[in-house]
């Protein structure tokens, strides 16, 4: 593979074509977003989270999104209330395939709705007093729920709620955490937001307010995953992966994840981050306050999850990098296989990613263990310290573009024409029409899990599934 | 270290579906459910769910005041969003917080597997202090100049409702300031997500966007057409059902204006261009609908005052509730043929016959088979008298945005018939709510959407995915329901559920294959 990418296509000229279908004030600013890698960069140079500009179909969700769908909504044995009209709660039920294990409406509620559906009554009048009511119907209801959260909608904050209040007294009178959430969708740029205020509440509400659970026993081995989603079971194929080296997974954030996981998650030797862009913020926290380490690592493709098992087991004693040797030698054969059956197939096809905050460099290597190249990334709702990171996954000629438009992932497209499009829902059948293979990047188009070796052999599979399938060939009539 | 073979392989890929069954997996759910988990003891979980279904937990369930629970209701402006997109050319401009636009173009984008475009004016912290009027100039001069539409809708989410924006000054206000022509049509909408739901965010888009044309000076003292205005309403069929309205009105030779059909715009085909807008009702002919001697309303609850607007222009107005089946259909091609004069084709009435000719040869197993019917307040109107048509008894008929009015309706649809003597209506519910009436007065089948599949788990009861949204299956909506081939279309899909369901109940060798037959 070349060190560079996109070099017989003049990407700068493309930008520049793009830029100028926008209003004046409008092209600054997306300029600014927008970016040819160059060689040795230290960044992608481009500006990120900031403000979508209005009008231009921006791709990101909202801070509730960030809260509710991705930080919160997984944790299963906690009931997640959407706190206002009924809509976000509405659009965000089941969307996310955060999977667990559990019987659903009795002890986990992952694929539950729950909304105190705001009417214009409770905007005029504020909704505490109904929140109450909800909080006490459902603990009625589902006596086995281990906790609820709030998680703010639009109006909370706008209409001067205090759900604070409504929590401690609540949690008070039915012994119980519950969380007040300000995630706001209004609150902040994107996503992002809401991930911090949810990581921010875990530390204040849970963290702050609730002891570890009792009969848990410490080891010198133990771990969690932290920013595993568990989409299509990734988190389980992650975690097979660090027990199979010796270690214990003692909690999962927030992936089939339950509230003692949360709350013994201060008792790990070390933190593992896989996505980082969500749940920093609290690795950090515990870094600050209970003194633990934590580390990324990355269990896209058998590159980088050998880097990553190797990196884990430096942290600990001889039999544990021992070990992770032994399970990259028994998985060496998986490996092998898949490569050998897929390459062929997809060496040299050429790849674009828009997504959210860490597959669009984390699955980088994935791809090019596969022998595919990326000639263009972006991020929906990254900070600039993503943009660092993604530097080393990327090549010089990559097209950059942040926050990226529906206007913009079009035209790029069109101009660069990739072999496969890797982003989302919203964006799947634009490309489909055009006549290009795709697959949704958010949600593995309803297969994976992609993490861990596992996970390899179906991207591999899944991968080439869009790109060698033959309806690409009948898009144009004959006649 | 686990000793356990790895199971996957690149031969035969296993995923989620299998993956997860494997010995490895098995025992590292164990694993973490017995030292992780720390979750009830199994039994205590198993004593919960039981009494999930008893009548003492419906009561109390039924006792509910305050929380709603799997509601089969989205918000207005999703509502409104899909009224705007069955327009020529036109974007919906969603004023507020972005991340609404994103999820109402995710829901409609997962049931109909195309492409859906809405921009949003991006409020956030600074929008909610100061209003959003800025937002609203930058945001509709970017999107008429990206995106080119030939009109831009404007519609709300609740943020913009909360801190009281006002549409219409800062529409003329963006105007003033270049964002769009003077000329160029933004008609709008106030579609506050804590009033009504998503039918009524289809109301207030239809009557927005008629308003906006009908309203001009220049109209008045235009004499009446001999066109006929169909509103469609929320439809998840919508791609199937407006082209069969079409194919009738043909077959009739009257002039229909479809208000707000997103047929093609909803189903652009593979040739390797992706076509933004496509389709939908030309401005021309919705500025024209004005004069149309009458409107009709496939769906009640979804243009309540969008119909009174009609009948205040001086139109004939008739309002039917999802017409499914034989005598609904009935009912709207006589409509049609009283409002044009014209009688109804012959073509339609062997149509009919068929429909009915197929209804008598699959009686037999409708006949004492008890259906649930949630969803929409039209859907459930018209599926219930289907059912009853075709021998079957609906029981449990639920809608999270049915009023007291819609119950009243639904049980008067219900006395019509001996076959509804056991049914019931329940406005204002939820699935959770029905998920108690499953478990306390099961039925045989459960007519829905795609949430309806938690239920259909938890009570066994098969579910048939009649209506909007269907995410777990595929391309049903490009096919009526409405018509006589629309009838025949839904009865076939729930005939073969029942076929289905007949068949694997009778699998068991040698105990229940007694009753495994070839000839049904």
């Amino acid at each position: 593979m070349s060190l560079s990418v996109n070099q017989d296509v003049d990407v700068k000229g493309l930008v520049d074509k793009v830029l100028e279908a926008y209003p004046e004030k409008s092209r600054k600013r997306r300029a600014k977003h927008l970016n040819v890698l160059e060689a040795e960069a230290k960044d992608c140079g481009v500006k990120s989270n900031i403000k979508s500009i209005p009008g231009v179909m921006t791709i990101r969700g909202c801070a509730y999104a960030g809260s509710k769908g991705v930080v919160w909504g997984p944790i299963k044995d906690m009931i997640h209330i959407s706190h206002g009209p009924v809509g976000c709660g509405y659009y965000s039920w089941s969307g996310r395939r955060n999977y667990y294990i559990g019987d659903t409406g009795v002890d986990s509620f992952g694929t539950m709705h729950f909304t105190s559906d705001f009417q214009e009554k409770d905007i005029v009048f504020g909704g505490d007093k109904k929140l109450h009511k909800v909080i006490e119907e459902i603990n009625d209801l589902f006596p086995l729920a281990r906790g609820l959260s709030i998680q703010s909608e639009c109006p909370i904050g706008l209409i001067g709620d205090d759900i604070e209040a409504v929590a401690r007294a609540k949690s008070a009178e039915i012994g119980k955490p519950i969380v007040p959430v300000r995630c706001e969708g209004f609150r902040g740029v994107s996503q992002s937001l809401g991930h911090h205020i949810a990581n921010d509440t875990i530390r204040d509400w849970i963290f702050e307010k609730t002891e570890p659970v009792a009969g848990f026993e410490s080891t010198p081995y133990d771990v969690t995953i932290i920013g595993d989603y568990n989409i299509g079971g990734d988190a389980w194929s992650s975690r097979i992966l660090l027990e199979e080296i010796g270690l214990r997974v003692i909690a999962q954030w927030s992936g089939d994840g339950t509230l003692a996981e949360l709350e013994n998650t201060p008792k790990a030797k070390v933190n593992l981050i896989h996505c980082y862009r969500s749940m920093n913020y609290i690795a950090r926290h515990m870094e600050e306050k209970f003194g633990i380490p934590w580390m990324e690592y990355n269990f896209f493709g058998p590159s980088q999850i050998a880097e990553s098992l190797r990196k884990i087991a430096a942290l600990f004693d001889d039999t544990i990098k021992e070990n992770a040797e032994k399970v990259i030698a028994r998985y060496q054969p998986l490996v092998d296989a898949v490569i050998a059956k897929y390459k062929p197939r997809l060496e040299g096809k050429k790849v674009m990613i828009y997504v959210g905050g860490l597959r669009p460099r984390h699955v980088a290597d994935a791809y090019h263990d596969l022998g595919m190249e990326i000639i263009g990334t972006g991020y929906e709702f990254a900070h600039n310290d993503d943009y660092q990171r993604t530097t080393h996954y990327m090549k010089e000629g990559t097209l950059i573009y942040d926050d990226v438009t529906g206007f913009e992932l079009e035209e790029f497209v069109k101009g660069l024409r990739p072999d496969l499009v890797a982003s989302g829902i919203k964006e799947k059948y634009v490309f489909q029409k055009m006549g290009l293979p795709f697959r949704q990047m958010h949600s593995w188009d309803y297969s994976g899990p992609y993490h861990g070796y596992d996970g390899f052999a179906i991207f591999a599979r899944d991968m080439d599934m869009a790109i060698n399938n033959p309806v690409w060939g009948m898009t144009k009539a004959p006649f | 270290m686990s000793d356990i073979a790895v199971s996957q392989s690149a031969d035969k890929v296993l995923d989620h579906f299998t993956l997860f069954r494997q010995p490895e997996y098995q025992a590292l759910f164990e694993r973490k459910k017995q030292e992780f988990e720390f979750g009830h003891p199994d039994e205590k979980v198993a004593e919960v769910s039981e009494w999930t279904k008893s009548a003492e937990y419906r009561e109390k369930n039924f006792a509910r005041e305050a929380v709603t629970i799997n509601p089969t209701k989205a918000c207005q402006p999703i509502g409104a969003m899909f009224a705007a997109q069955g327009f020529e050319g036109t974007l919906p401009f969603v004023h507020g917080s972005q991340g609404c636009v994103a999820y109402y173009r995710t829901h409609l984008t997962r049931h109909f597997k195309e492409p859906n475009s809405a921009v949003s004016s991006s409020m956030t912290e600074d929008a909610a202090v100061f209003g959003g009027l800025n937002n609203m100039i930058d945001g509709l001069a970017n999107a008429y100049t990206l995106y080119k539409p030939k009109m831009i809708a404007v519609l709300t989410t609740c943020m913009a409702e909360v801190i009281g924006d006002d549409l219409g000054g800062f529409i003329v206000n963006a105007k003033n300031k270049e964002s769009v022509p003077q000329d160029f049509p933004v008609p709008f909408a106030h579609t506050p997500a804590f009033v009504g739901s998503h039918i009524t965010g289809y109301d207030n888009m239809m009557k927005g966007i008629l308003s906006h044309f009908w309203d001009k000076a220049e109209q008045f003292d235009v004499p009446k057409t001999e066109s006929i205005n169909i509103i469609p309403g929320f439809d998840g069929y919508a791609v199937g059902n407006n082209r069969e309205l079409k194919r009738i009105a043909q077959m009739f030779g009257i002039d229909v204006t479809i208000l707000s059909d997103v047929s093609d715009n909803f189903d652009t085909p593979g040739d390797g261009e992706y076509r933004m807008y496509d389709g939908g009702t030309t401005l021309e002919a919705t500025a024209a609908a004005k004069h149309a001697k009458a409107t009709v309303t496939m769906q009640e609850y979804c243009t309540t005052q969008t119909l009174q607007f009609c009948k205040e222009k001086g139109q004939d107005v008739t309002k039917l509730n999802y017409p499914l089946g034989v005598g609904a259909t009935d009912e709207l091609l006589m409509k049609l043929a009283e409002l044009s004069g014209k009688p109804v084709p012959d073509a339609l009435r062997l149509e009919r016959g068929r429909l009915v000719d197929a209804i008598a040869d699959s009686h037999t197993y409708f006949h004492g088979k008890r259906f649930a019917v949630y969803g929409d307040p039209d859907f459930c109107l018209g599926m219930t008298r289907f059912l009853l048509e075709l021998g079957a008894e609906p029981v449990h008929i639920l809608s999270t945005s049915g009023s007291k009015k819609w119950e009243k309706q639904v049980k008067k649809v219900l006395e019509g018939s001996p076959f509804g003597k056991d049914g019931n209506a329940y406005g204002g519910k939820d699935l959770w709510h029905l998920r108690s009436l499953l478990f306390t007065e099961p039925v045989d089948y459960l007519i829905g959407n795609s949430y309806g599949k938690y239920l259909e788990r938890d009570t066994k009861i098969p579910l048939i995915r009649l209506t909007y949204p269907i995410f777990d299956r595929h391309h049903h909506h490009r096919y009526p329901t409405w018509g006589y081939q629309g009838a025949l279309n839904v009865m076939v899909r729930i005939l073969d559920r029942i076929f289905e369901d007949l068949d694997a109940k009778t699998s068991v060798v040698g105990v229940t294959d007694i009753s495994f037959d070839l000839v049904r």
